[in-house]
């Protein structure tokens, strides 16, 4: 028993090292240096479940990667996706075969900002964890020691809206409100085990109306945008020392902000800024620059049709709803054609949902978006815009070589459709994840209920 | 400078013509599929036919009549305009600018007397983005914020025309679950002991009063109005009260017409247990008019509700417990409450949960008829959940809600499938009148077709 946990052990510090080495991780200092520090203290202990080797026949088929196969074929084994392709592609024998035609087939779909779990269901102020909102700057906290896992809404996300993965971030009330984590949406009893392995980490920042009303309701700084940035750079100044200093050797006193904005500066975790106005991202693209980072995705960036050449310019996502609208001053100027005008532009477009609701529908903001661009001569494809919801997410979140499309050896992150998902008459009827059947809309046992749930009316209902 | 004062020219001109208000026009639309609001199913190759702002016919083998302007149909659909209860449309700008916002007055002296129709805006940019959206009517409620009582809601059109407030004092509405709890001072025992004094409170009011024992008048109560004459009389009157009464004189008043059944009263609550003690209201006072809003836990006690011959105005889709009072959410409710015979609209809508989406809503409803063990509603019953049935629970379904002959010509032209996410309307009637479909968003979206300055900047394209 000690044997075999030791060696577990052994086998996970060997794992962290090697996804830490896949991440870009520093090299190694002198000899007489303490140890080097562990990047990955909470690992992932995910692992797929059992599945069987299954061939989806018949079905219209969008790869994610902005393809479209007719009649297709689509292979699963081992967890990963081994083939698609057209009704030619041999079956081979031993695959449980699902006859889909008629119906869909698309990649896991993709969340890049949820707070399932940090601002979980019920929202009850005992699980309110979304928001260190104590600091302006909380780049030391980790969304992963706030996740609730029996959050019920990890299960509606697979069952209604096909989530197989899901980054949740920490909220927007501070300009660095710390790491993200990226989950498979696999129910867990731990975080750990729903961490999705080899996952590079996120810091979530923030810019307008949120930091300032928080922060100047306090009486402190920052009260105003220009105090936003004042402080961000700031931080961003003392990031950069301490980064120096590491660098050259003499960092004697660990700092957990610090080392998650050295690991930005580093180019090993990414930034996801929630940032609404177009004037404002691009004061964020500049303060990168003058830093030397990049910003991987901007958040419910609702102006982003007004700068969608700048985003194309910075390799900057813009992740945002489809329709949201009016809500508070920054969102005064959203519109439903947004995502269309940025796809124009020859910009990275992401439907996110930031709600519990909306991650159960993340195909069907998409949809909308698609027709509010078509209504206005924009003519998208289906099949361009799956890609919103699947491997767009997953190259602004660094998982793109994983998961995000049905290219063969990524994870059997699957789900099929009864219908087109960018109707509204469609839902999932099954979702694999690593290729394990978890939801299956025909087996009212192969759908996930929470801790929480147990035992209370409603247990086990459709939902 | 000429081009672009030409160009502006242009859209000055255009502008006036979609925005002056005519009167209404006598149109027919053929060879579009038809809906007509009431529950039965789309209509193929139908044709409306509308005159002096009243539906007078519509459905298959409808002839059109001389001398009205057709607009062909073709490929599209053509449905009674959105009908959303409850709301806040017209009562805000922007949600979260405090003081745009009028949806609740949390420092008020005044409770049930507050009357949203003082404060709704008919040029609201969320009432003008609702319309491009295709809602045409609705019922706006206050929020409630001091007290269990919001005050009195409006019934509502979303016409360019100004005259917005078809229905002033409408329905009364109160909050009984969770929140009505925190609102009565921590629990849901003080709310129902304050919402039975209320309205104990009301119904000794109006028998002091009596039937002539007061002056006459529909006088305001300092800025607040009477909820119906007879509470503006009784408001105005020098009738005694008892000396330990808790409501102001104008929240007394107000009630008066809740209490004997001439004003609906509009319950927001959620869990089982709530339901049934909302439906024993009606032991106590006989009178009430109820209307359930919310109603996540309905399906448990659809039987009983529909037994009461209650209506309820549900969230769509709510399936998550965000709350203890919702445990038992499921997207089935609406089906299963509609199946037990219950009257279901779908509404209770406010903030960013905008009315626009109800036909989203909608539409996911009929995907659960294809879900094993889900129970949903057809395409009629979706879609007369957001047109004809919310008008009925209003009390206004005989004059809107549906494209029934006689009804209020409140048509949308849509370019597919209502129900469908990649649909929009296309034009917009109420009263039969054309309104204009331009809003902030639409000119934002011409603006940057394409995101890049040109000669001069963006500020000049307008």
């Amino acid at each position: 028993m000690q044997l075999i946990s030791k060696l577990t052990g052994t086998a996970i510090a060997a794992l962290g090292l090697m996804l830490a080495t896949q991440a870009g991780a520093a090299k190694s200092k002198g000899n007489d240096k303490p140890a080097a520090i562990n990047e990955n203290p909470y690992p992932s202990t995910y692992h797929p479940y059992a599945g069987e080797p299954t061939a989806i026949v018949g079905a219209t088929v969008f790869d994610g990667a902005g393809a479209r196969i007719d009649n297709g074929t689509v292979l699963v084994s081992g967890g990963k996706i081994e083939r698609i392709g057209d009704a030619s592609l041999a079956i081979p024998a031993g695959y449980r075969k699902i006859d889909a035609g008629g119906k869909f087939v698309t990649p896991g779909i993709i969340d890049i900002h949820s707070h399932l779990g940090v601002y979980p269901s019920p929202a009850v102020e005992a699980n309110s964890d979304g928001n260190e909102a104590t600091s302006p700057t909380t780049p030391d906290v980790w969304a992963e020691h706030s996740v609730w896992p029996q959050d019920p809404g990890f299960s509606r996300a697979m069952a209604n809206g096909g989530i197989t993965s899901l980054n949740i971030l920490p909220g927007s009330a501070n300009l660095m409100g710390g790491r993200s984590v990226m989950l498979k949406n696999v129910p867990g009893r731990t975080v750990q085990s729903m961490k999705f392995p080899g996952a590079p980490y996120s810091l979530k920042m923030a810019c307008g109306e949120n930091p300032k009303r928080v922060y100047g309701s306090k009486g402190r700084e920052p009260s105003t945008r220009m105090g936003n940035m004042a402080v961000d750079r700031a931080t961003w100044i003392k990031a950069s020392e301490y980064r120096r200093k590491r660098d050259a050797g003499k960092q004697e006193t660990r700092d957990l902000g610090m080392e998650t904005l050295a690991g930005v500066l580093d180019g090993k975790i990414l930034i996801q800024n929630h940032c609404y106005r177009a004037d404002e991202m691009a004061q964020v693209l500049d303060m990168a620059k003058e830093f030397g980072y990049k910003v991987s995705a901007f958040h419910h960036a609702v102006e982003s049709y007004k700068i969608g050449d700048l985003l194309k310019a910075s390799d900057t996502c813009a992740a945002i709803w489809a329709d949201w609208w009016g809500f508070k001053m920054e969102a005064y100027d959203g519109i439903p054609e947004n995502a269309a005008l940025v796809y124009d532009a020859g910009a990275c477009v992401i439907i996110h949902s930031d709600d519990e609701y909306g991650i159960q529908r993340l195909n069907q903001e998409a949809a909308k978006a698609q027709g509010s661009g078509r209504r206005m001569g924009i003519v998208i494809p289906d099949e361009q815009v799956i890609r919103w919801i699947t491997l767009n997410p997953a190259h602004a979140l660094g998982i793109e070589a994983q998961t995000g499309s049905l290219s063969p050896g990524k994870m059997g992150d699957v789900v099929l459709w009864n219908g087109n998902p960018l109707s509204v008459y469609a839902r999932p009827e099954k979702v694999w994840v690593d290729g394990a059947l978890l939801y299956d809309a025909n087996d009212p046992k192969r759908r996930p209920v929470s801790d929480f749930e147990l035992g209370q009316p409603g247990e086990g209902d459709v939902k | 400078m000429s081009r672009f004062s030409r160009i502006a020219a242009l859209l000055a001109a255009s502008l006036v013509s979609t925005s002056a208000i005519a009167a209404p026009t006598d149109f027919a639309i053929t060879n579009a599929t038809v809906v007509l609001g009431d529950g039965s199913a789309p209509i193929p190759e139908g044709t409306v036919v509308v005159r002096s702002g009243k539906v007078v016919a519509a459905g298959a083998n409808v002839s059109v009549p001389a001398g009205v302007s057709v607009i062909d149909g073709s490929g599209k659909w053509v449905s009674p305009g959105m009908v959303v209860a409850v709301t806040d449309l017209g009562l805000l700008d922007v949600g979260a600018v405090e003081n745009s916002n009028d949806s609740g007055a949390r420092k008020s002296p005044f409770s049930a007397a507050l009357d949203v129709s003082a404060a709704i805006d008919p040029e609201a940019m969320p009432i003008r983005v609702s319309r491009t959206g295709g809602v045409t009517r609705t019922a706006v409620a206050p929020s409630a914020e001091s007290s269990i009582f919001a005050g009195q809601g409006a019934y509502v059109d979303l016409a360019a025309s100004g005259n917005t407030i078809d229905r002033p004092r409408a329905f009364q509405y109160v909050e009984l679950g969770e929140r009505g709890g925190r609102l009565a001072g921590g629990s849901r025992v003080s709310a129902q002991a304050i919402l039975r004094n209320a309205l104990r409170e009301a119904r000794d009011f109006a028998r002091r009063a009596g039937p002539t024992g007061a002056r006459r008048g529909t006088a305001t109560v300092g800025s607040v109005q009477p909820a119906s004459p007879e509470a503006g009389r009784i408001a105005e009157s020098d009738v005694a009260r008892g000396t330990d009464v808790q409501l102001t004189r104008a929240d007394a008043a107000a009630l008066v017409p809740v209490v004997n059944g001439t004003q609906p009263l509009f319950v927001h609550v959620e869990r089982m247990a709530d339901l049934r003690q909302t439906l024993a209201l009606s032991h106590e006072f006989p009178a009430l008019r109820l209307v359930i809003v919310g109603a996540a836990e309905g399906w448990r006690v659809a039987d009983e509700i529909a037994a009461a011959h209650v209506p309820v105005i549900a969230s769509g889709i709510t399936d998550l417990p965000g709350a203890f009072e919702t445990m038992a959410a499921t997207q089935s409710n609406i089906g299963r409450m509609v199946r037990a015979g219950v009257r279901v609209a779908i509404g209770n809508m406010f903030d960013n949960d905008q009315p626009r989406y109800a036909r989203q809503y909608a539409g996911n409803l009929v995907a659960l008829t294809r879900l094993p063990g889900a129970t949903g509603l057809t395409w009629g019953q979706a879609f007369a959940a957001i047109s004809s049935v919310p008008a009925e629970i209003m009390g206004e379904g005989a004059h809107f809600g549906s494209l029934l002959p006689g009804h209020a010509a409140d048509v949308v032209v849509w370019d597919g499938d209502p129900l469908e996410l990649g649909s929009g309307a296309e034009r917009v009637f109420i009263d039969g009148v054309e309104q204009p479909l331009d809003n902030h968003q639409t000119r934002l979206r011409t603006r940057y077709r394409h995101p890049q300055e040109g000669a001069l900047p963006k500020a000049y394209e307008w």
